[in-house]
């Protein structure tokens, strides 16, 4: 039974990690770094994966290119829960790291969007260069190929229980403002 | 019959199987065959869409999945097969699950309708290009279906209407040029139109109705949903257009089914305007070989498929380097390029063709 899993396993995430389809999503100065990694000069097609898909239900990679405040922070949310299962999230910069510059002082900056949504991987830098990015995006890769289809189970569960059931966080707050914001939209 | 036909039952009724058996098997054998052959070319096309976009923009394209990226599409594909279907809460479960397949499964149908070769044909009828164009109309009631069933999402229902309407605007104009092709070739049936073009190039339709070519091509690029008139699928405008509720498989099936509409209406430009499965010259490469007559035979008709594929070719380069050149173009202009230019341009292609007919008959 393990051998043919191992062998599925294999062949699944060679897959996955060479489609990482990315979602159109970028807040602020990253999402420039982004758009030039797509343009000519870096070109992320090599990796296969410059299918940016509009629709969160297509996209595998949800690139968090720049600060979230609280008034995104609700819509990250949604877009993180709209997408379909196999789903990644790279926090592209300081502010999506940990707040960066705006960690000091601010009453507007999320600092960091693990708060909201759990992350896989993190790039800090102000702001990243493209070659980092493909960094991260090739140390995404061997993590994907070190999964298996018994342990992804556990770690969405995991995902699921840091986004609901933690205690003394911004995202209970987070939850009933969204009603909020979304009312006045 | 064609000879493939008389092959196969030559092979068959070496073991004495009935004859009913055999008749079954035949387009059974076709199917598997048809179905083989466009996930091939879609396997194909998607990739060398890919690379052959980079090379416009001066990229490299994928290549890392397997040799210079030879897997990537192979990859996409598992990986969508994999991934979680999501269905909206509200929506219309029913048509959700059946719009894929009525987008799908009309263009594999009519794939059995070409000719290949002046041998290989899965369904021979009479009225072949009218069945064409009717079964290409049906991916368009799909598309809007699966705007409706989509849960209330506008962005989706906003991308099937725009696909119902573009396809009413460009049906008009595409069958007056093919009433233009069957007045000048005497026949509704495709494989007797390509019959009709052999010869020399000079015999091509392309010639006595240049107009009617270049109303048809860019008809077929509205029907067929590609780039200079992509609304259903608006990136920029709507979120994904009417996919935007879609995801893995069932995503997957309209990716399939646009890259198979790409192949097989850029197919039939080639049939009927650019002679088929016929040679550009006026002999076939094989008669140059001397080889027996059942040898030639087969040699002849995998040369015209290479014939028709190259052709094929050519037309899906072009359209893709207008994906590469060309923005979108607004709606609106759109249909006014249908309704006030291409309707009457055809009619006029018409009495062309109708002029042309009378002289020869003259002469």
């Amino acid at each position: 039974m393990n051998i043919i899993l191992t062998a599925i396993d294999y062949i699944y995430n060679k897959a996955k990690s060479n489609s990482l389809w990315p979602l159109t999503f970028a807040t602020s100065c990253c999402g420039i770094e982004m758009m030039s990694a797509t343009a000519s000069n870096y070109d992320i097609a090599r990796f296969g994966s410059e299918v940016f898909r509009g629709s969160p239900r297509q996209a595998d990679l949800l690139i968090v290119a720049g600060t979230i405040t609280h008034k995104m922070a609700p819509f990250l949310l949604q877009l993180y829960e709209q997408m379909a299962e196999p789903k990644y999230v790279l926090a592209m910069g300081a502010c999506a790291c940990s707040g960066g510059m705006f960690k000091n002082n601010s009453y507007s900056v999320v600092f960091g969007c693990d708060k909201i949504i759990p992350v896989d991987i993190y790039l800090p830098m102000c702001p990243p260069k493209p070659e980092s990015l493909f960094d991260a995006i090739l140390k995404l890769k061997q993590e994907i190929q070190k999964e298996s289809l018994l342990t992804r189970k556990d770690k969405i569960n995991s995902h699921i229980s840091k986004l609901y059931k933690k205690e003394n966080s911004e995202i209970l707050t987070l939850k009933e403002n969204m009603h909020v914001f979304t009312m006045g939209i | 019959m064609s000879l493939f036909y008389l092959l196969y039952i030559e092979c068959l009724s070496f073991w004495k199987m009935p004859e009913w058996l055999i008749f079954i098997m035949w387009y059974i054998f076709n199917f598997i065959l048809i179905v083989i052959l466009m996930l091939l070319t879609v396997l194909f096309l998607v990739l060398f869409e890919r690379k052959y976009l980079a090379f416009y923009t001066r990229r490299i394209g994928p290549d890392r999945a397997g040799y210079k990226g030879c897997f990537q599409t192979v990859a996409d594909a598992i990986k969508l097969l994999f991934k979680e279907n999501i269905i909206p809460k509200n929506a219309d479960k029913f048509l959700f699950f059946l719009s894929p397949l009525i987008v799908f499964v009309p263009v594999l149908t009519v794939w059995a309708l070409l000719p290949f070769s002046s041998g290989f044909y899965t369904f021979h009828s009479c009225c072949s290009i009218l069945l064409f164009m009717a079964f290409l109309a049906i991916p368009a009631i799909g598309i809007l279906f699966a705007g409706y069933s989509s849960g209330g999402n506008n962005f989706a229902l906003i991308g099937g209407i725009r696909s119902c309407m573009q396809l009413i605007a460009s049906e008009i104009p595409s069958f007056l040029v093919l009433a233009s092709i069957v007045i000048l070739s005497g026949s509704m049936d495709l494989s007797v139109i390509v019959k009709n073009q052999s010869g020399s190039i000079l015999n091509w339709y392309i010639f006595p109705s240049f107009l009617g070519f270049t109303i048809f091509f860019i008809c077929s690029l509205i029907i067929m949903n590609r780039l200079p008139f992509d609304f259903p699928e608006a990136e920029s405008e709507l979120v994904a257009g009417y996919n935007c509720e879609y995801s893995g498989m069932k995503f997957a099936m309209f990716f399939l089914a646009e890259y198979a509409m790409t192949f097989i209406l850029s197919a039939l430009v080639v049939v009927l305007f650019l002679g088929g499965y016929n040679a550009p010259f006026d002999f076939y490469i094989t008669d140059c070989f001397n080889l027996s007559v059942i040898l030639r035979e087969i040699f002849i008709n995998f040369e015209q498929f290479f014939w028709l594929i190259f052709k094929t070719g050519i037309i899906i380069m072009l359209i893709m380097l207008i994906r590469a050149a060309y923005p979108r173009l607004r709606t609106d202009k759109t249909l006014d390029l249908c309704w006030y230019i291409f309707i009457p341009l055809s009619i006029f292609n018409l009495f062309i063709a109708i002029i042309i007919k009378y002289m020869r008959g003259i002469l």
